[in-house]
C-alpha cells in the first residue's frame, strides 16, 4: 500500500513542533522518543506500520483544541486515534504526522435515564459505556466484536456496527450529539439530547467520516432499556443457497431477530477444532437470536424454526437456557481467533444485497481456487454484511500481495452485485484505491469538497479514504 | 413550471439555468417557499425501481407519491418504519405528498422513538446538485460505511443541496397486532414522567404521546405497543403493572381505532383547526413541561415521549425567546418568525460552506434554510 512521501520540511522541524506541543501539554502527554512512538506505528491492520513524528495524549477538549491550533499553524498532518483497533488502517500514521490519541479522555460526563442518554468522553471504550449503565437496566446498543478495546471515538469515526444491528442499527442510529474540535482548534457542538437536529444533519455527516472532518471529544449516546431476555437457535444446512433462502424467508415472515449470523464450512470446521462448540459438520450454519420475555421468545423461535424446517435443516437446535445460548454463540465468537490459529488472515467487510448471497459465496469459492488461498465466511446475514477471512502466510514472500489482490476482487464483486466495499470497518488505507470501483469521479469529488469545508488545508488524516491520486492536488500545498 | 421526466433532463435544466428554482415534490408543506419564482417539480420522476421484500429493500424515484409507496409495501405486509406524517390537514394544503419531499424534510412520525427517523431508514440517494451534476451516495444495502454519509446530509436539506431523483430505504415488516394504553387525566408533567418510565421499560414502546384535550376534551397519555398478538397482550399487561398508580387506564386493541388514533397523533389533527402560528419544538423530554410553561401555547401536542412539542401560538409570539435557558430548538411552520432556529456561528459557517459547494450558483431553493 502506497503512502505519500513524508514532508521533509516537517521532519526537519520535529524538535520545534514537539517543543511547541510541550507548551500546552504535560511532558508525559507528548511522546516523541523513537522507541516510544513505535507504540503508535499501526492499528489492527498490522501489515502496515510507520511510527509517527510524535504522539500526543490530551486530557481535555481544551488540550485537543490547543494541540490542533499548533498543528494547524505548523501545517502538520494529524491522525486522530481511539484505541487503534481499526481493521482498515484508519489510524495508521505517516512519518510526518502527529497522532492525537483520546485514550486519556474516558470519563462519563452525564447519565440521564429519564431522557435515555449518556454523555461520555470519546476515549471511553464501547463496552464500558454499557458498563456504566447496565446496573440500572440499560445498555448501549452498537456492539462491535472489538467492544472490550475499541473506543467510542473510533466507533463514531467508522460508524461501527455489531452483531445486533439488524434490530438496533449502527453507531449513527444511536448517536445524538458530539463535541468536536475542527482542525483550526475551533470547538463546536453538534446535535444534543434531542431526536432531530436544527439545520443540516451534520451529525450524520461526521459519523463515519474516518477522522477527516474533526476530532470528536465528547459524545451523547442513546441508551436503551435491556430486553427481558434473549435466546438463539442454531440451524445447519447442506448448501449456502438453502441457508440464504431461509434467511430471506425469516425476514419476510415479519419476525425481526436481533441477529442472524452465518458461517460457512471452512469457518465451522476451524471453530470446531479451536473451540469445540459442538457445531454440526455442514455446509452452512445460521445462528438466529430473538429477544423478549420467555413466552415471546418461545413464540418467535417457534415461528423461525417452522420456517427453517421447510428448508430441511441438517440440524436445528433451540437454546433453552443461558448455558445452551453460550454454547451456540461460542463458535461464532471465536471464529476470528480460530481462523487466526490456522494462519494469518485478512478480514474483508463488503456488503451485498441478501439475495446475492449464494452467488457471491460460490464466486468466492471459485476465486479461492484461482488464488490458491483458503477463505472462510462468517457474517451478519440479515443485512448482507460479509466478512470473508482470507488465510495467508505473512512470512511467505508474495502471499500478502496475493491475498490483497484476492480481497480486492471479492470487494469488486460486492460492488458489482449492488453492494459496497465496506459495511462497518471503514475505508482507511485498505480500500482507498478501490473507491473508484464504487464511486464515479464526481461522487468522490463531492465528498472531497465536503472535507474542503471542514478542513481546508487537508491536515486531518489526509491520506485515507480517497485514492491518493484523487486527493493529490488537495494534499500538496 | 419545469417538469423534468428523467434525471438527465433534470441535470441539463439545472446546468443551463442561472435563475433560482423552487424545488417542489407534492407541495404539501406549502410553507417557506423561499425567494425563487420558477418552480421545478419532481412529479415527472416517479415510479418503483426495485423492491425486494426478503431483503427489506425498496428503491423508488423521488417524485413517487407516498401513498403509492405505502401501497406497494402493504401488499407484502411491510411499511416505512418511520411513519411519515401527512401535513395537508394541519397546514391546510393540498397536493400529493411525494417520497422525495418526505426525505428532503426528514419527516418522521410517532415511531421515531423506537424505529428511528426517516434519515435512519434511508440507505441511498441519487440527486442532482446545483452544478447540474448527477451524484449518488449510499446504495441499496443497509450496512454501508464506504465514504462520507451524504445520504444523511441530503435527508433534511430541503432541496438546498440538490434535487433528489431516487431514494432507497430499509423497510420493515408490519406488525400483527397493536395495543394502546390510554391514561386519562394526567397533567403534562405527570404524562412526561409516565412516558419516560414506559420508554425506559423493556416493553418496546413504539409511540408515546400526550394531548391536553383528546377526542372527548380531556387529557390523554397514549402508549403504543406493536408486535405479535400474544406478545402485545403480554406487554400491555406487564407495562400497566409497571406503571403503577397513574390513574384511569384503558387498553385499546381494536385495529381500526388504534390506527386512527395514531394517525390523529402523527398528523397533529388536534392543532389543525386552531388559529395561530404553528411551531414544532425539539427538546429533552423532561424539559417539555418547562417549555410549555414558558411558552403557554393556545393548543399543543406532545409526541416522542415529550421530546417533540407541536404548539399553536398567538400570532407573532417569539417562541425561541421564551425558551431561552431551557435548551432545544424550535421550527416555525406557520407564522412570521424565521423558519429555522438560528445556529451557533461555527455550524452556520460550516452549513453555508457546504451549501456553496453543492450549489455555487445559489439557485436551489434560495431563501430556504437560510
Ligand atoms: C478483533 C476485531 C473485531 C472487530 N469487530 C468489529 C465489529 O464487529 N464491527 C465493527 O464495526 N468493527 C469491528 N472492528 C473494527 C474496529 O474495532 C472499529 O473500527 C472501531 O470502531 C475502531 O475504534 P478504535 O477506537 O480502535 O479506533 P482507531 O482504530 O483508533 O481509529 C479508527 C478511526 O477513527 C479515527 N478516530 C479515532 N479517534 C477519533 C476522534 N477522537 N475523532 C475523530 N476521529 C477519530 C481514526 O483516525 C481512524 O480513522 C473489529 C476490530 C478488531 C481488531
Amino acid at each position: 500500500m502506497e503512502m505519500p512521501t513524508p514532508n521533509s520540511r516537517i521532519l526537519e522541524r520535529k524538535s520545534r513542533i514537539v517543543a511547541r506541543l510541550l507548551t500546552v501539554l504535560p511532558a508525559d502527554a507528548v511522546i516523541h522518543e523513537e522507541v516510544e512512538t513505535r507504540a503508535y506505528e499501526c492499528d489492527a491492520l498490522t501489515a502496515y506500520k510507520c511510527p509517527p513524528l510524535c504522539a500526543v495524549l490530551p486530557a481535555s477538549t481544551e488540550e485537543v483544541s490547543a494541540v490542533l491550533k499548533i498543528c494547524h499553524e505548523e501545517g502538520v498532518p494529524v491522525v486522530p486515534r481511539g484505541s487503534g483497533t481499526s481493521l482498515a488502517g484508519g489510524a495508521l500514521p505517516t512519518a510526518d504526522s502527529v497522532i492525537l490519541g483520546v485514550a486519556r479522555m474516558n470519563e462519563v460526563l452525564e447519565t440521564d435515564y429519564d431522557n435515555r442518554f449518556i454523555r461520555v468522553q470519546t476515549g471511553r471504550t464501547n463496552l464500558s459505556v454499557t458498563g456504566a449503565v447496565e446496573m440500572d437496566g440499560f445498555f448501549y446498543a452498537p456492539d462491535p466484536s472489538s467492544q472490550l478495546a475499541c473506543a467510542i471515538a473510533g466507533n463514531i469515526a467508522m460508524n461501527s456496527g455489531g452483531a445486533h444491528c439488524l434490530k438496533y442499527g449502527v453507531t449513527t442510529n444511536n448517536l445524538l450529539g458530539v463535541k468536536m474540535v475542527l482542525m483550526d482548534g475551533t470547538v463546536t457542538e453538534i446535535g444534543g439530547a434531542y431526536l432531530d437536529s436544527a439545520g443540516y444533519d451534520l451529525l450524520g455527516l461526521i459519523c463515519g467520516s474516518e477522522g477527516q472532518l474533526g476530532v470528536v471529544t465528547e459524545a451523547t449516546l442513546r441508551i436503551l432499556p435491556k430486553p427481558e431476555g434473549a435466546r438463539p437457535v442454531l440451524m445447519g444446512f447442506d448448501s449456502n443457497e438453502v441457508a440464504g433462502a431461509c434467511v430471506s424467508d425469516i425476514i419476510k415472515a415479519g419476525v425481526l431477530p436481533v441477529a442472524i449470523e452465518f458461517m460457512d464450512r471452512p469457518v465451522i470446521r476451524a471453530t470446531e477444532t479451536f473451540a469445540n462448540a459442538g457445531y454440526p459438520d455442514c455446509e452452512a450454519l445460521l445462528i438466529v437470536e430473538v429477544e423478549g420475555s420467555e413466552a415471546e421468545i418461545d413464540e418467535q423461535l417457534g415461528l423461525i424454526m417452522e420456517i427453517a424446517r421447510k428448508h430441511n435443516p441438517v440440524e436445528l437446535r433451540e437454546s433453552k437456557s443461558a448455558e445452551e445460548s453460550a454454547a451456540i454463540w461460542l463458535g461464532r465468537k471465536s471464529a476470528f481467533g480460530a481462523m487466526g490459529q490456522i494462519n494469518d488472515y485478512m478480514c474483508l467487510d463488503g456488503t451485498i444485497p441478501v439475495s446475492q448471497l449464494p452467488y457471491v459465496l460460490r464466486r468466492i469459492g471459485e476465486m479461492s481456487k484461482d488464488y490458491g488461498l483458503d477463505v472462510g465466511n462468517v457474517f451478519h446475514a440479515g443485512d448482507g454484511n460479509m466478512h470473508p477471512l482470507i488465510l495467508f502466510d505473512a512470512n511467505k514472500p508474495g502471499d500478502l500481495e496475493t491475498c490483497e489482490a484476492f480481497g480486492a476482487e471479492i470487494l469488486r464483486l460486492c460492488v458489482e452485485v449492488g453492494g459496497c466495499l465496506t459495511g462497518e470497518h471503514g475505508v482507511g488505507i485498505e480500500k482507498r484505491d478501490l473507491m473508484v470501483d464504487q464511486f464515479a469521479p464526481d461522487d468522490l469529488e463531492v465528498q472531497m469538497k465536503v472535507k474542503d469545508v471542514f478542513d481546508p488545508k487537508w491536515l486531518l488524516n489526509p491520506s485515507k479514504v480517497f485514492p491518493l491520486e484523487a486527493s493529490e492536488a488537495r494534499r500538496a500545498h | 413550471m419545469l417538469t423534468p421526466r428523467t434525471e438527465d433532463e433534470l441535470a441539463e435544466m439545472i446546468r443551463e439555468t442561472n435563475a433560482p428554482l423552487r424545488i417542489q415534490g407534492g407541495g404539501t408543506r406549502g410553507f417557506d417557499p423561499g425567494t425563487a419564482d420558477e418552480v421545478l417539480t419532481t412529479s415527472g420522476l416517479s415510479g418503483l425501481e426495485l423492491y425486494e421484500p426478503g431483503a427489506l429493500t425498496l428503491v423508488v424515484k423521488a417524485g413517487t407519491p407516498v401513498a403509492e409507496v405505502e401501497a406497494v409495501l402493504a401488499a407484502e405486509n411491510q411499511r416505512l418504519a418511520f411513519e411519515p406524517m401527512d401535513h395537508r390537514r394541519l397546514l391546510g394544503t393540498s397536493g400529493e405528498p411525494t417520497i422525495g419531499g418526505v426525505v428532503a424534510a426528514n419527516v418522521s412520525g410517532p415511531r421515531r422513538v423506537q424505529a428511528g427517523a426517516c434519515r435512519d431508514s434511508l440507505i441511498g440517494v441519487r440527486f442532482v446538485d446545483g452544478n447540474g451534476t448527477v451524484l449518488k451516495n449510499g446504495g441499496r444495502v443497509m450496512k454501508n460505511v464506504t465514504g462520507y454519509d451524504l445520504v444523511k446530509l441530503a435527508c433534511g436539506s430541503y432541496g438546498t443541496l440538490g434535487v433528489l431523483t431516487e431514494v432507497s430505504f430499509k423497510v420493515l415488516p408490519k406488525n400483527e397486532a397493536t395495543a394502546v394504553i390510554l391514561i386519562n387525566g394526567q397533567s403534562a408533567r405527570k404524562a412526561v414522567q409516565t412516558m419516560s418510565k414506559a420508554l425506559a421499560s423493556p416493553y418496546e414502546i413504539t409511540g408515546a404521546a400526550y394531548t391536553p384535550s383528546g377526542l372527548d376534551g380531556h387529557p390523554v397519555t397514549m402508549l403504543r405497543l406493536e408486535g405479535f398478538a400474544a406478545s402485545v397482550t403480554y406487554r400491555a399487561e406487564a407495562l400497566t403493572k409497571a406503571l403503577g398508580d397513574v390513574g384511569e387506564i384503558h387498553i385499546e386493541t381494536d385495529p381500526e381505532r388504534t390506527k386512527a388514533g395514531w394517525e390523529w397523533v402523527r398528523d397533529v389533527h388536534s392543532l389543525s383547526d386552531v388559529a395561530g402560528d404553528l411551531w414544532r419544538i425539539s427538546v429533552k423530554p423532561s424539559d417539555a413541561p418547562d417549555v410549555l410553561e414558558a411558552i403557554d401555547p393556545k393548543a399543543y401536542l406532545l409526541d416522542w415521549g415529550g421530546g417533540l412539542i407541536w404548539a399553536r401560538m398567538p400570532s407573532g409570539t417569539d417562541v425561541r425567546q421564551k425558551m431561552q435557558g431551557i435548551g432545544g430548538h424550535a421550527t416555525c411552520l406557520q407564522g412570521r418568525a424565521s423558519r429555522f432556529h438560528p445556529q451557533p456561528e461555527t455550524l452556520a459557517t460550516l452549513s453555508a460552506g457546504l451549501r456553496a459547494k453543492f450549489d455555487p450558483k445559489g439557485i436551489l431553493n434560495p431563501g430556504v434554510m437560510a
